[in-house]
Order: structure tokens, then sequence, then C-alpha cells
């Protein structure tokens, strides 16, 4: 029993399991009718726009076969670009190119992708691969975010993260999702990212894992996570807490980078948020989700709800 | 959120209608619980024997008609004779022929399932019958012997038994010794009861004991007490019935008649079998056309192809079980219950072997493919093509090499094959050859265990005997779609977060 927790550990630590999302909050507070505006990134992305929501630009659509071809024109000028599914889930089908020269395109670990593996990759995603449930599919081309030195160190070969879980308006917690050699460039915990919980009041780093285990340091960079002090922290929390509004799904998680002009983007919005976030926060969210549930009164707007949350939510640094 | 209590009255009748339908099956069917179970049957065979006279002959056999034994089939031959079975109160066999000469022998023979229920209830209240009519020289004898008893009884049985050790007593008196030197004790015990007028009725019955040749159908009486005959036998001065007496003639009539022959007799020889109680039950079914909800109606083709869907929600529950409960990650939700239900007729071994070698050759073609950039449904469309020749081509193989468990290799489904070489390609270049191993090892682990399930014998039985189990099944499954606990793979996972704080 060394490797496995007493159930009721968890439950007296308040850390929410599969099962209790799907029926309790995915099932209880997402309506089915909404989950196109965040499954489907490009009506998201027209969401945001029109919620004066910042989000990577759009360079172009790609809903035919033969708009395929069209892609290195789309692309002219440009020193990266992103090709992804619109209804990929769990980041997969996501196609990052950092390095164009002389018509060659470069991923950001320095391979070269050849036009023939482009061209694949799109159809592959015309077909539905990347799609829940295999049904066909567009693919966005999106401007490279140049993301913000402030973060160098803190990934590797990738933009870090942000990830926020956001219950009923309310930010309840937060990751930042740094990449390294063992993803691949992804922000994927379960693909050996590195999960730093971070502080809901004021954007601090509190705790990190990379494969579940506790780390210190960054394991490519050796930057030291305890330092973490995300930048602009209250546009992230307020970007976050506006999807509520926008997407109207109560349980949600909003995926955010910091890119160097343009400040917090949204990058996508997720339905059915991991629970990796508790690891990577050292601490159960169910405490939280249960503190938001018994909350009553009127509707408050989203100042009023960060400000509630940023009161509330608050914890100390677990290093 | 509503309230769940409408969701677990239902779940709770799904559960309790399927229990009650599984019992009623066992009960009003006898459909056993258990397969392999065997009941005894007795087959007993009939062989009626008379001179024929070189005129038209017909005789007639009284059947067996007992509530404590079913005829589970019964036939009776005779070279040239025509042969009519009468239904009714009174079933009879009546074989007829235009001439019959020298001795004639006619057997009928029946199976007997012993169905427990020894009492015989009365259909109606029986008249009450006419006192019977003493010869002269008997009368007073008789009358004194009746009045004594009856003085003696309270009630039909009473009455009955103080008459039948009267009747027995080894101190006879002067006039019972003269009435037993004209008539048989059976025979004194009917009359004496119809004196009084008590219900009575000679009856003929057979005892049943193992491999017993050349036996006599024996004389019994049935007295009749509150709704019930009640069995006497005289001769051994015994009251109530054993479980093994047939009843074959209780109507009052004659158990043969013959016209047109002479010096008829009819004997008797048995055998005790041990047959399937599965079989049994499904041959009572087919006699009383009872099968009112079973799958025993549909010709044998459809029955088997029933035997293997009935077993797809075993299937699916064991995935449910290790998804929701367990945490096991597969890759396609159903895809586990399709392959075992392949296991099911290649075997386990046999079976993973198969897999393992078409999916590894799967994805070495689809490797190639993934370099000439199809579109998707023309790639999977590959895939199942060159599936299709690897089966075919591995099929060839094992029989050329005398391994005929090769060939059922042909029962996997290709499509689901396909689409797994597809899943597990795509998952080799997007996070490596481990969570190929990872999802393929679970899938098949959770394969093999539904498979485990499935191919239970006992599992067999009751999912298609017992329809009912489907709806218990039901009722599990929407159990587990509303368990909110944690998963023992989460058990794991969050550890971490275990520690007090």
């Amino acid at each position: 029993m060394k490797n496995y927790a007493w159930p009721w550990e968890l439950r007296r630590n308040g850390v929410l399991n599969m099962n209790k999302r799907n029926i309790d909050y995915i099932g209880k507070y997402n309506q089915r009718k909404f989950y196109k505006r965040v499954d489907d990134k490009l009506i998201t992305k027209q969401l945001a726009l029109a919620n004066d929501i910042a989000v990577p630009d759009l360079i172009g659509v790609v809903e035919e076969q033969h708009k395929i071809n069209e892609i290195p024109q789309m692309v002219l000028g440009r020193t990266g670009f992103v090709i992804k599914p619109a209804k990929g889930s769990g980041g997969k089908g996501i196609l990052v190119i950092t390095h164009v020269e002389n018509g060659r395109y470069y991923k950001p670990n320095g391979d070269e992708v050849t036009p023939n593996e482009v061209y694949r990759h799109v159809s592959n995603i015309l077909s539905g691969l990347f799609s829940l449930g295999g049904i066909p599919d567009v693919g966005l081309v999106e401007g490279l975010i140049e993301f913000d030195p402030i973060f160098d160190g803190f990934s590797y070969e990738g933009v870090p993260d942000i990830r926020l879980i956001v219950f009923k308006g309310y930010p309840v917690m937060g990751m930042l999702r740094c990449s390294t050699a063992a993803s691949d460039g992804k922000a994927n915990l379960h693909q050996g990212a590195v999960g730093v919980g971070l502080d809901i009041a004021t954007g601090k780093s509190l705790y990190a894992v990379q494969f579940d285990k506790p780390v210190l340091r960054h394991p490519d960079t050796n930057y030291e996570l305890s330092q973490i002090q995300v930048p602009n922290w209250d546009v992230l929390l307020h970007t976050a807490s506006s999807a509520y509004e926008m997407c109207e799904l109560g349980y949600l998680g909003t995926d955010m980078v910091l890119d160097k002009v343009r400040g917090p983007l949204l990058l996508e919005l997720n339905a059915r948020p991991g629970l990796a976030i508790q690891t990577a926060n050292g601490k159960g969210i169910l405490d939280r989700l249960k503190h938001v549930e018994s909350l009553k009164g009127p509707t408050l707007s989203v100042e009023e709800r960060v400000a509630y949350a940023k009161k509330h939510f608050c914890s100390n640094p677990n290093f | 959120m509503h309230s769940r209590k409408p969701f677990f009255i239902f779940v709770a009748l799904l559960f309790i209608s399927g229990i009650s339908a599984s019992i009623y099956r066992s009960v009003e069917h006898n459909v056993p619980f258990f397969p392999g179970k065997q009941v005894q049957s007795w087959s007993v065979e009939a062989k009626v024997m008379f001179n024929g006279t070189s005129k038209p002959a017909e005789a007639s056999l009284s059947l067996p008609q007992d509530p404590a034994f079913d005829v589970l089939a019964e036939n009776a031959t005779s070279a040239g004779y025509g042969l009519n079975i009468s239904e009714g109160e009174d079933r009879r066999a009546v074989w007829s022929i235009r001439e019959a000469s020298g001795r004639q022998s006619l057997y009928y023979r029946v199976t007997l399932v012993p169905t427990g229920q020894l009492k015989v209830d009365a259909d109606e209240e029986p008249v009450t019958p006419e006192p019977f009519l003493w010869q002269v020289t008997e009368r007073g004898a008789a009358e004194q012997i009746i009045n004594q008893v009856w003085e003696r009884s309270a009630s039909n049985i009473s009455y009955a038994q103080q008459l039948m050790d009267v009747i027995n007593d080894s101190n006879q008196s002067q006039n019972l010794a003269l009435l037993l030197s004209v008539n048989s004790r059976t025979q004194l015990f009917v009359q004496m009861l119809q004196s009084k007028g008590v219900p009575a009725k000679l009856v003929s019955g057979l005892m049943l004991e193992d491999q017993r040749r050349r036996q006599q159908l024996n004389p019994y009486v049935q007295v009749y007490q509150d709704g019930e005959w009640i069995l006497f036998d005289v001769e051994n001065n015994k009251q109530g019935r054993p479980d093994n007496l047939v009843l074959w003639q209780h109507n009052g009539m004659s158990v043969l008649d013959v016209i047109g022959g002479s010096n008829s007799q009819v004997n008797f020889s048995m055998l005790k079998e041990t047959r399937s109680a599965l079989a049994t039950s499904i041959d009572m079914m087919m006699n009383t056309d009872s099968l009112d909800f079973s799958l025993y109606q549909l010709p044998l083709e459809e029955q088997s192809t029933f035997k293997g869907i009935l077993l797809i929600p075993i299937g699916v529950l064991v995935v449910v079980f290790l998804r929701v409960i367990i945490g096991i990650k597969t890759s396609g939700t159903f895809m586990p219950v399709l392959i075992a239900l392949a296991f099911i007729q290649t075997t386990l071994l046999t079976g993973l072997i198969g897999f393992l070698l078409i999916v590894a050759f799967g994805l070495m073609i689809r490797s190639y493919l993934s370099q000439l950039n199809l579109l998707l449904i023309s790639r999977i469309s590959a895939v199942i093509i060159v599936v299709i020749f690897i089966i075919g081509l591995f099929t060839l193989i094992s029989y050329k090499l005398g391994l005929s468990e090769g060939l059922t290799i042909t029962f996997f489904p290709m499509i689901i094959l396909a689409w797994t070489i597809e899943r597990m390609s795509i998952l080799w270049e997007e996070e490596g050859p481990k969570s190929v191993f990872m999802s393929g090892g679970g899938s098949l682990f959770v394969a093999t265990l539904a498979y485990l399930a499935m191919s239970n014998s006992w599992i067999q039985h009751w999912v298609f005997n017992f329809l009912g189990i489907h709806l218990v099944i039901l009722a599990m499954v929407l159990v587990m779609g509303q368990y909110t606990g944690y998963r023992l793979t989460e058990l794991k996972r969050f550890k971490p977060l275990a520690e007090d704080k």
C-alpha cells in the first residue's frame, strides 16, 4: 500500500477525481449546447474577438484539401507559424514552426519539416484524425506567439502556458505549464512538462511537479521554480474570469500565454480540464469548488469575482 | 440538479425485475441455475400383448396422467398398426389393425421426469358415491365391521386409516375372513368406504425401480378429503405415496381394452436415466408450448448468434468496471469487447499471438503508408485490405504447418483491427512507443479479463437462459455511471496529495 493512498485521505484533502468531475461538475455545470464554443477553436476565437479578449492572430483557415497548397502563400514573410486542428483535443495535432528560412520550415527543436509532412499533417487534420470522434475538421493557421522574455528559462523548446480553472466565473486554481525536453516541447503534464502551481492572489509560484513528483528546478534550464512571478497576473485573472460570460460553461479550463508585445492571449478553452492542476498545486481543488458552490446572492461582475477569488483562494508556497 | 431518487427507484426496479424474472424461469420452467446439473428421469416401456384372431383388432391402453411426473417424450411403435393417442380427461393410446393373427406385441415408451408434486388435488368436489350393494351372504358381516370402525373415526381419512388397519389385522375376525375369501383387500376397502358415502376410487400405479422388467400395475385406492385425493396402499398397509410411484390410471377406467383379441396382458419394464437438467427443461417447454419468452424458439442458427450477442453485455460490464472503478485506459472504448469476442472463437493464447502478429505487421505496413501522403479514409481502407492479406497469409501458413489453431485467426474483426493499427500508429508518432505499449497492453488486459468472464460456462449459461440477468447488468451499468468515488489508479496518482497538511 506504499504507493496507494486511502480514499478517505484523498477525500479529506479535497482531491477531485475523474468520476466526480465528470458527474458533479462537468455534467452539472457545462451545458452540452455550449460545448462547441470551446471545442471548435475557430468559434472560440470569433467569440473572444467579439468579447474584446486578445487571442493569437489568425493567419488563415484551411477548410479543404486543395487549400493546403496555399499555406506557403499565407505564411509568406513570417518567421514562424502554428497549424492546429480547430476541434483538436489534448494538444493533439499542433504543428509549431518557429523558424522559416528560404521557404524551409523548422520545428522548435531544429528539425526540418518538409512540405510533404506539412501537407500530410493538414490532410490528417481535415480528415478528423485529431478531433473528438473523428469528425471532419478544419485547420487553423495562427501567428507564432513571441513569448515574453520574462519567461526565459522557465521553459524548454516551447511557450509556457497558464492554465486557470474558472468555476462559475471565479478563478479557483492556476498553474504554469513549462515544456521540457522530456515533453518534446509540449505543455502536457502527463508527457513530462513541469507543472508549477500558482497563487491565485499574486501569481507567484507555490509548488512544482514533474511526472507527479515535486521538483525545485527546471530539469533542462535549471531555473529555480520557486522564483516565478507571472507578470500581468490581474489581466490574466480578468481574461479567464470573463471567459465564463463568453462561453457560459460553469466548469472551465482557460489556457493563456504571454506575448511579448500583446500581453496575455487566450489560447484555448477547455470544457473538460484535467485534474493534474491539483498535483501541481499540491492541493485538492474540491474545497474551493464547494466554496464557490455555496455562494449565494446576485451574479457578481468580473472585477468583483476576481477580487473575491484573490481574497479567498490565496495560499502559501510549499517548496 | 434534479433529485436522484427516481433514478435509484428505476435502477432498483430493473434489478428486482431482472432477479425475479430469473427466479421465475428457474422455478416455473425448471431451468437449472448451474449448467451441467443432472436430473433423474425414468424411461418406461409398456408392452401390450394379445392373441390375434385373424379379425380386425383394437387395443386401447390407458396412458399415465400424474402431476408427480411430466411426460418428456413418448412414442408408440408397432408395425402395421394404426395409432391414435386421444387427449383429454382420459389419455389413451389406441392401436388398430384390419387383421391380427398370432401373438401380437405393441409397445408404448414414455420418458417421465419427476416434478416433486406428489399431492393430487381434486378439480372439483366428487359426488358422494351410491352405497355399495353387498351380497346377501356378506352384508351382515360387512355392516358389522363398517359400523364398528365408523364409530371409532372422525373423518374420511381416519375412517380409511382405521379400516385399513382392520383389514390388515393379523388376528382376523371371522367376519373379515368371510369377506376376504371372496374379495381382494383393496376391493373390500373401496366397497366399505363407499358404503359410508366416502368418495374413494380404485387406481392403478406402477412402482418405478431401476432395471426392472415384466412389472405389473398394482392396485391402490385414493380417498377424498378436503380437496385432495390421498393414496392408500391397502395390500401393504401403507398410507401416502412414495415418490417413485406413477399413477398410471386414476379415472376408474380400465387400463387395457382389447377388442378382437384374446389373452391380453400388459407388462412394464423401466430404466432410470440421468440427463441434463437444461435439456430436460427445454424439452418440457417445447412440449407444453410454454416457450413464452425464450430464445429456444429461434432457429438453431439464430440461437447460436444470440449466444454470442448476449455475451456482449458481460464484456461491456467488465469494461465499464475496469474503466470507472479501476481506471484502466484502453485504446478505443469497446474495442476490447470485440477482441474478447474474437478470443472466444480462437481461444486465449492463439488469440493473443494472432492479435499481436496482425497489429505488429499492420504497424509496419502503416509506417510505409504514412509516407505516401494519403487521405485518412483511403489510408484506413488500405490498412483494412492489408489486414485481410495478413490474416489470409497467416491462415495459409498455419495450415501448411499443420497448426489448426491458426485457422481461427479469421474471427478477428478486421475493421476494428485496422482502426486499432491506425490509432496506435498515430500514438507512436505523437507520444512514442511507450504509450503504444501502455495503451495496447491495457486494451489486451481488459480484453483478456472480458474474455475470461465471457468464456465462463456459468456466465454463458446464465446470459442465455435467464434473460432477466441483462436487466441486472443494465442496472449495474447505470449505477456505475453514477459512481463519483476515486478510481483505483487515482489512489496511486494522487498519492502525493494524501499527506496531512
